[in-house]
């Protein structure tokens, strides 16, 4: 592995990393769509600063870009407020419009500087490690490195100093407000941060992908954890190794490094929506299936216990009886009955079924419970 | 102008750029009313890659066919979205976004592949991605008009069934209309539209001619047929007027010219559209102001009066100047009370209510108590 592939990896997760922080609070307030918008809509601030400065990871593209962003929150806000656009409409509204702008001004400016549209859209890792960033002569590294790794140490700082108050103001924004949290100041602190992030990633990876890692690992992680500070760290986790892996697999494919890492991101999401341990397909099924024998097993007990030491019970509690009475398949009464006997609740007695001391006792705690 | 009517390319190009606002003008009516505005903005994006496997399998450039295969994709996109969001907990913002951009992403690395592999008939490809509308021929004109009439033909059919699923989804369903069906079906046509305009304007904006014409025409009226219509208009006017924009000076591109178009009509009506506009609102709420600022000089009259023994009774400017500090305000509503008839000014400078302005009063009493 040379210094250049090392380099581009080590920026890749930087910038993954940096996406994740204020993409899980994204997903958290169902705001996922705001990166969306906020990607797009900062073009025009990016095209403003870089045709001041030509450089694609100065500090003040940043601060364009951000300043671009919060004018998309704010217009979405207004337009909702008045009434007449709801909320979807006003943010695809806004984005579109403000991106149409930037890309007019790029075609206007086109002459004069080097930024072309596709280089917006898509980003491109591998010319990332050329961009260096030299201090009194000394190449200390990609600039790119640090432009997002000081965004993402702003945002980690901004995350721990104010971690409560975004909790609460993200999981019970009324109760915030109600203390004096003033959720609206952290909502555009978190929006700045958000489109901070987007310019910073976007030289990288392009203003549609910067999408794809805000929302993918923090959904990913969702799917691992209840709580948030758990949630974050996977994140992270989750954002670094979609951006290795997708390194990798663009290497293999001879692809666009920011495609791959929007795909292994996809990946990472497929797995764990399937195999997830609480709340993945299979062990939810796993769940239902565990739920309906455990239902069907109740029934049995209760049943029996209702049966029992009464004249009918020779008649009521034979083994192919409970087919008629809760119309149950034979399939389905005898893998009840196997299960019921194994976790020992009754005993087959020739035909008949007859409740052990533990099967009467959950009988009687079910009909409570039921 | 007269080089529009000779230009035979140039004609080809408006009547595709007419044709794409038209059609997503009418299917974007729907979108909008049923608040799936960042629908159109996922599908548009999941389309991306449908294209490259498209070329990938069959070679093809025709663009009936790679249309084909990004109606696929993005159809299939919904199609996750909808999966995701029914067995796990991930929100429909967070798997709207996360699918749009994994989905560009596969896009993405599909393209770069196709790009870099030795078959160099590739050329035009990545024209999806901010549409070249330049680059239409009349077979492409041929193939949007068919497939856009064939979408309005579905809409004007199946009319009263999408109005009632736009406006009462679950009236709809206790009707026992099929409103899965329906959803499928309407899904479908905004996929069509999406795939007419991704040659036209890309990907990227392809969600702003969706929304932007029906937002505009929601607000000229409360009617859906007259909405529908009028949308249709708007989109057909923004691309035709959006091609003729954009040749008329140099380095304008024309997609988000036309996109620019639309917007400016989005901007027109939100401001001067009758009854909901914002003009419109501020205009009534001013005319109420002044009338309730000058009801009430004309009810404090009526109060300092009827401590007196006749209603009429006049009373002198400074009395009334207590109540009203500022002396210009008070002397505006007197005098256009009296322009009214409402109130006289006796010789002695003094304020006195004509019997209409009493019976004015008793009314507005009256109201007031109800």
């Amino acid at each position: 592995m040379s210094q250049f592939q090392l380099e581009i990896q080590l920026v890749a997760s930087v910038v993954a990393a940096v996406c994740a922080l204020p993409g899980a609070f994204l997903i958290l307030r169902k705001m996922a769509m705001m990166s969306d918008a906020i990607s797009h809509a900062i073009l025009p601030g990016i095209v403003i600063a870089f045709f001041l400065t030509e450089s694609l990871s100065s500090p003040l593209l940043i601060m364009g870009g951000a300043l671009t962003g919060l004018l998309t929150v704010a217009l979405v806000e207004w337009l909702r407020k008045t009434n007449l656009v709801r909320e979807d409409a006003a943010i695809g509204l806004v984005f579109s419009t403000l991106f149409a702008i930037g890309i007019i001004m790029i075609a206007q400016f086109a002459r004069d500087v080097h930024l072309d549209t596709d280089a917006v859209l898509l980003g491109e890792l591998a010319f990332v490690p050329f961009d260096r960033l030299i201090i009194a002569g000394r190449d200390i590294g990609p600039q790119a490195l640090y432009s997002s790794g000081s965004v993402g140490l702003l945002c980690a700082g901004f995350i721990t100093l104010f971690y409560k108050e975004l909790k609460l103001s993200t999981f019970d924004s009324a109760l915030a407000t109600t203390l004096g949290f003033i959720p609206g100041v952290l909502h555009y602190l978190l929006m700045g941060f958000v489109s901070m992030t987007a310019v910073a990633a976007f030289d990288a990876v392009g203003s549609v992908l910067v999408i794809a890692l805000m929302i993918g690992p923090p959904a990913s992680a969702y799917l691992l954890t209840n709580r948030l500070s758990r949630m974050l760290i996977y994140s992270v986790l989750l954002a670094i190794i979609a951006a290795i892996t997708g390194y990798w697999l663009a290497y293999l494919l001879n692809a666009s490094i920011a495609g791959c890492m929007a795909v292994m991101v996809g990946v990472q999401f497929g797995i764990l929506f399937c195999i997830a341990p609480q709340q993945g397909l299979l062990s939810t099924r796993a769940r239902q299936r565990n739920q309906r024998w455990q239902f069907a097993i109740k029934m049995l007990v209760i049943h029996l216990m209702q049966h029992e030491n009464t004249p009918e019970a020779v008649q009521e509690c034979r083994i192919d009886h409970l087919q008629d009475h809760l119309e149950w398949e034979e399939a389905f009464a005898e893998g009840v009955i196997s299960r019921a006997a194994s976790q020992k609740l009754l005993r087959t007695v020739g035909e008949t079924l007859e409740l052990t001391p533990s099967g009467r006792q959950l009988a009687q705690e079910a009909i409570v419970h039921i | 102008m007269e080089q529009f009517f000779n230009d035979y390319t140039l004609r080809t190009v408006v009547l595709g750029a007419t044709i794409l606002g038209g059609v997503s003008g009418v299917l974007g009516t729907f979108v909008v009313l049923r608040q799936q505005s960042l629908l159109g903005d996922a599908v548009s994006h999941a389309a991306f890659p449908g294209i490259g496997i498209t070329f990938i399998l069959t070679g093809s450039k025709v663009p009936l066919i790679l249309m084909v295969g990004a109606g696929i994709s993005g159809w299939l996109a919904t199609a996750v979205i909808l999966l995701i969001t029914t067995h796990s907990r991930i929100k429909y913002d967070t798997a709207l976004g996360l699918i749009l951009s994994v989905f560009f992403g596969v896009g993405l690395v599909l393209m770069t592949f196709i790009q870099k592999s030795p078959n160099a008939n590739q050329a035009g490809l990545d024209s999806f991605l901010f549409g070249q509308v330049a680059s239409l021929v009349v077979q492409d004109v041929i193939t949007m008009t068919v497939m856009g009439a064939i979408a309005l033909v579905i809409v004007l059919l199946f009319w009263k069934e999408f109005k009632l699923l736009a406006f009462d989804r679950e009236f709809a369903h206790s009707l026992v209309l099929p409103v899965r069906g329906l959803d499928f079906g309407l899904t479908t046509l905004v996929v069509i539209a999406i795939i007419i305009g991704l040659q036209t304007v890309g990907v990227v904006l392809m969600s702003a001619m969706i929304i932007a014409p029906a937002v505009a025409a929601r607000q000229w009226t409360d009617r859906l047929g007259v909405m529908t219509i009028l949308a249709m208009c708007m989109g057909a006017l923004s691309g035709a007027g959006g091609v003729i924009f954009s040749i008329s000076a140099p380095n304008l591109p024309t997609g988000p010219i036309i996109v620019m178009c639309a917007t400016a009509i989005v901007g027109i009506s939100l401001t001067a559209a009758p009854h909901r506009g914002i003009l419109w609102q501020w205009i009534r709420r001013s005319l109420q102001n002044r009338k309730l600022r000058s009801e009430a000089v004309l009810m404090d009259l009526f109060d300092l009066a009827r401590t007196h023994d006749s209603l009429e009774y006049p009373h002198m400017e400074r009395a009334l100047r207590v109540i009203y500090p500022q002396t210009g305000t008070l002397r505006r509503q007197l005098s256009r009370l009296e322009g009214k008839g409402l109130v006289s000014k006796k010789e002695n400078g003094a304020w006195a209510l004509t019997p209409s302005g009493v019976q004015l009063c008793h009314r507005l009493v009256n109201e007031r108590i109800q």
